[in-house]
C-alpha cells in the first residue's frame, strides 16, 4: 500500500483501510435504532395497526409522511449528480459518489414505510397479482422500481473503476473487490463505454427522478379532498424533493468531511456552491408554498379553510410555523452571504432544511385528515412509541447503510478525482477557449495555445 | 338491472339511532369497547351526524352513500373496492391488503379500518355476514347478503324479485320510517318517487360523486340540482 495511486489520496483509503473506535460506537448506537424499531414492528405485525395513534379519520401518519419525505431526500443524490455531470460542473468531482448514495439507500427505505403502513403486509404481493393500475400507489410502485434500478446502476457504473483500484491497491477483501469490478483493466475500449454508459444513465435518470416525486404527491392530489387536490402538487413534490435533497447531501458532506477529515477534498467552496443551490431551493420552495396557500385563501371555499386555519392558527400550527421558519427564515439568513464559514453556514441551514421539509410533509398529509368535511368529532393525531420507533429505524438504516457503503467503497470517486487532474484541468481550458471570440483566445494566450495543442 | 338507492327523510329522523343499532346487528359490525371508542376507532357504518346551527339542530344519518361514480374505488391498488353492476359499492375483505387509500379519497368518510382484530367469530353474530379480520377496511354495502337471499327465495319461488323483497336492515327498523329504501330505475318505486321530490338532496353533490343516498329536508330543496 505504498504506491502512488495510494500516495497521492491517501485520505480516500483511509476509512477503507482503518477502522476506528467511533466506528463501532456509531453502529452500536444505529443497531440500537434498529432494534427499537424492530420490536415495534414485531408488536404491529402481531396486534394491528392499532397500537399506532392512527384512528378515524386520520388513517395516514406518521408512515406515509416519512415516505413522501425519504423519496424526496433520494431525490438529491441521483437528479443533482446528473445535472452536475451533464453541465460538466468540474466541481461535482468529490460530490457525485455521496450523492448517488444516498439515493439507492433512501429509496428503499422510502419504499418500505408503504410496507410498514399497511394493514395486511402478508396479502402484499395482491398488488402485482391484483393490481389496478387506475390507483396512484400503482404508479408509485412502477416509477419507484424504475428509479431504483436506475439508480443503483447510475451508482454502480462510475464505482467499477474504484473498485478495480481497490482490488489492485489495497489489499484486503481482495475476493469482494475482485468479483465487483467485472474484470475492468482500465483499457481504452472499456473507458469508452463506461462514459457513455454514465452519459446515457445520466440522462435518463432526470426524466424517472421528476416522474417519481410527482407520482408521489398524485397519491394526495388525485383525490378530492380540501388541500390535497391541487394541480401545483406534482411540481411542489418535485421542488420540495430537490431541495430536502440538496439540504442531506450537505450535511453528509459536513459529517464525512469532519469524521474522515477529508478538508482537502470537501472545500469551502463546495459547500458555497451547493450552499447558492440550496438558497435558490429555498425561493423556489417558499415561491411555490406562497402560491399554494394564497390561491386557497383567495378562493375561500369552506372546506379548503377548514384545513387552512387549522394550519395557520389551529391546532396545526407550531408544525406549519416551524416549518416556514426552518424551510425558509433560518436558510434565508445563514445562505445569503457565504464568502465567511460557508461550511459551517450550509451545514446548519441544511439540517433546518431537513427537518423542515419533514414537517411539511406532515402538514400537508395530516391537517386534511383531521378535518373532515361532514361534521364528525375531529380527530387529533398523535404517534405512539411504535411509530417513533419507525421513525428512529429508518433514519438508522439508513445511516448505518450508508457507514458501511464508506467502509466498503470510497465515498469519494478516486479515479474522477485523478481524471480531474490529470485531464480536467486541461479540458476545462480549451473549452473556456471555445467560448471565447477566435481572435480574442489568440491573443490573450498564443503561448498556451500552442502548449496544448 | 336495477340500481339501489335510499332516500332518509330528515324532518323524520328523530336520532333514535334505531337504524345504528339495526345495522350493527345485522352486519356483525365490532363492538370496538371503551378504550378503543375514546382513541376515535368507532366502527358505525351508519353513523348518525348531528348538525347543529343557530335555529336548530339536525339529525344525519349516514351510510355509505353508495357513490355513481366513487372515489374510493378508483384509488383501491388491488380491486377490493368496487363498484358492482347494480351500483353498490362493494368491499373485498379477503384482498383488502389495509393501505386505507379508500379511507383517505371518500369525500364522507363512510370506511372503516379495523385496527385490531375486535371480534372472533361466535354465537349471537349474522351467519350471512363475515366477520372481518384485523388490518382490512370495511363499510356500509347496503346489506348486500339481504339481496342475495332475496334473489334465491325469488327463484326458489319461481318469480321475479319485487319491491319489498330486499330492504336494507336501517330502513327495517326506523320507527319513523324516514328511511326507505329500492330500485331507483324502476320508476314507479317508492324510493324514486321521493328522490325526484322537491325537497331531496344529496351530500356534496358539488363534488360529482353522484351518490345513491338522496336526503329530504323541506329547507334543502333548492340545493337540489
Amino acid at each position: 500500500m505504498s504506491d502512488a495511486i495510494v500516495e497521492r489520496d491517501r485520505a480516500l483509503f483511509g476509512p477503507l483501510s482503518e477502522t476506528g473506535r467511533g466506528f463501532y460506537l456509531t453502529v452500536g448506537v444505529l443497531g440500537l435504532a434498529i432494534l427499537w424499531g424492530a420490536i415495534a414492528y414485531a408488536v404491529q405485525w402481531s396486534e394491528g395497526l392499532g397500537v399506532t395513534g392512527l384512528h378515524q379519520p386520520v388513517s395516514w401518519g406518521f408512515y406515509v409522511t416519512n415516505f413522501v419525505f425519504f423519496i424526496g431526500i433520494s431525490h438529491a443524490g441521483t437528479l443533482i449528480s446528473a445535472i452536475l455531470r451533464l453541465s460538466k460542473a468540474e466541481w461535482r468531482r468529490p460530490i457525485t459518489r455521496m450523492a448517488e448514495v444516498i439515493t439507492v439507500m433512501v429509496l428503499f427505505i422510502g419504499a418500505g414505510q408503504i410496507l410498514v403502513d399497511l394493514g395486511r403486509p402478508d396479502r402484499m404481493m395482491n398488488v402485482i397479482q391484483y393490481g389496478r393500475y387506475q390507483s396512484p400507489l400503482l404508479w408509485d410502485a412502477t416509477s419507484i422500481s424504475a428509479y431504483l434500478t436506475a439508480s443503483t446502476f447510475y451508482l454502480y457504473l462510475p464505482l467499477i473503476p474504484d473498485i478495480a483500484i481497490l482490488r489492485d491497491h489495497l489489499g484486503k477483501r481482495r475476493w469482494l473487490y475482485a468479483v465487483l469490478a467485472l474484470g475492468w483493466r482500465g483499457t481504452e475500449r472499456q473507458w469508452k463505454i463506461l462514459n457513455r454508459a454514465i452519459a446515457i444513465m445520466a440522462v435518463l435518470v432526470i426524466p424517472i427522478a421528476v416522474s417519481v416525486h410527482t407520482v408521489v404527491s398524485f397519491v394526495f392530489s388525485m383525490t378530492i379532498q380540501p388541500m390535497w387536490h391541487s394541480t401545483i402538487f406534482g411540481p411542489y413534490f418535485v421542488a420540495g424533493a430537490i431541495f430536502s435533497g440538496i439540504a442531506a447531501i450537505i450535511v453528509a458532506m459536513g459529517i464525512i468531511r469532519r469524521i474522515y477529515r477529508l478538508q482537502s477534498y470537501l472545500k469551502p467552496i463546495h459547500f458555497r456552491y451547493l450552499g447558492q443551490l440550496l438558497l435558490v431551493m429555498t425561493l423556489l420552495w417558499f415561491y411555490l408554498t406562497f402560491a399554494e396557500y394564497l390561491t386557497g385563501y383567495y378562493g375561500n371555499e369552506p372546506e379548503e379553510m377548514k384545513v387552512f386555519w387549522s394550519k395557520f392558527t389551529g391546532p396545526f400550527w407550531p408544525f406549519f410555523w416551524a416549518m416556514v421558519v426552518a424551510n425558509f427564515v433560518i436558510p434565508m439568513v445563514l445562505l445569503v452571504r457565504l464568502r465567511h464559514h460557508a461550511v459551517g453556514k450550509t451545514v446548519v441551514a441544511s439540517a433546518f432544511v431537513v427537518v423542515g421539509m419533514w414537517l411539511e410533509r406532515f402538514i400537508i398529509v395530516v391537517p386534511t385528515l383531521s378535518n373532515p368535511r361532514l361534521p364528525f368529532p375531529e380527530g387529533q393525531y398523535w404517534p405512539t412509541w411504535i411509530e417513533w420507533g419507525e421513525l428512529a429505524a429508518s433514519f438508522g438504516v439508513f445511516i448505518l447503510f450508508y457507514v458501511l457503503f464508506v467502509k466498503l467503497f470510497p465515498i469519494i470517486s478516486i479515479w474522477e478525482i485523478q481524471e480531474g487532474r490529470d485531464v480536467g484541468l486541461k479540458e476545462v481550458e480549451e473549452r473556456l477557449l471555445t467560448y471565447l471570440p477566435d481572435g480574442a483566445a489568440d491573443a490573450a494566450m498564443p503561448e498556451r495555445e500552442k502548449v496544448l495543442t | 338491472m336495477a340500481l339501489w338507492g335510499m332516500v332518509i327523510d330528515l324532518d323524520r329522523c328523530t336520532g333514535c339511532q334505531a337504524c345504528v343499532m339495526a345495522c350493527k346487528a345485522e352486519n356483525n359490525v365490532p363492538a370496538v369497547g371503551p378504550k378503543e371508542a375514546a382513541r376515535g376507532r368507532i366502527i358505525s357504518w351508519m353513523h348518525v351526524l348531528r348538525e347543529e346551527s343557530e335555529e336548530r339542530t339536525r339529525f344525519l344519518p349516514r351510510p355509505c352513500l353508495q357513490c355513481d361514480d366513487p372515489p374510493c374505488t378508483k384509488v383501491c391498488p388491488v380491486y377490493a373496492t368496487y363498484r358492482n353492476p347494480e351500483g353498490i359499492v362493494a368491499q373485498i375483505h379477503a384482498r383488502c391488503i389495509g393501505c386505507r387509500f379508500c379511507m383517505a379519497a371518500c369525500p364522507y368518510n363512510a370506511k372503516y379500518f379495523n385496527w385490531l382484530r375486535y371480534q372472533k367469530e361466535g354465537p349471537g353474530q349474522n351467519p350471512d355476514v363475515s366477520v372481518r379480520p384485523k388490518g382490512v377496511v370495511e363499510k356500509c354495502t347496503f346489506c348486500h347478503h339481504r339481496l342475495q337471499k332475496a334473489r334465491e327465495r325469488a327463484r326458489a319461488e319461481g318469480r321475479d324479485l319485487v319491491a319489498g323483497d330486499y330492504v336494507t336492515a336501517c330502513a327495517e327498523a326506523c320507527p319513523t320510517r324516514a328511511i326507505t329504501f329500492g330500485d331507483l330505475l324502476d320508476e314507479g318505486s317508492e324510493v324514486a318517487r321521493l328522490a325526484r321530490s322537491p325537497r331531496a338532496f344529496r351530500l356534496g353533490e358539488e363534488l360529482g360523486t353522484r351518490p345513491k343516498v338522496f336526503y329530504l329536508a323541506e329547507m334543502e330543496g333548492h340545493r337540489r340540482v
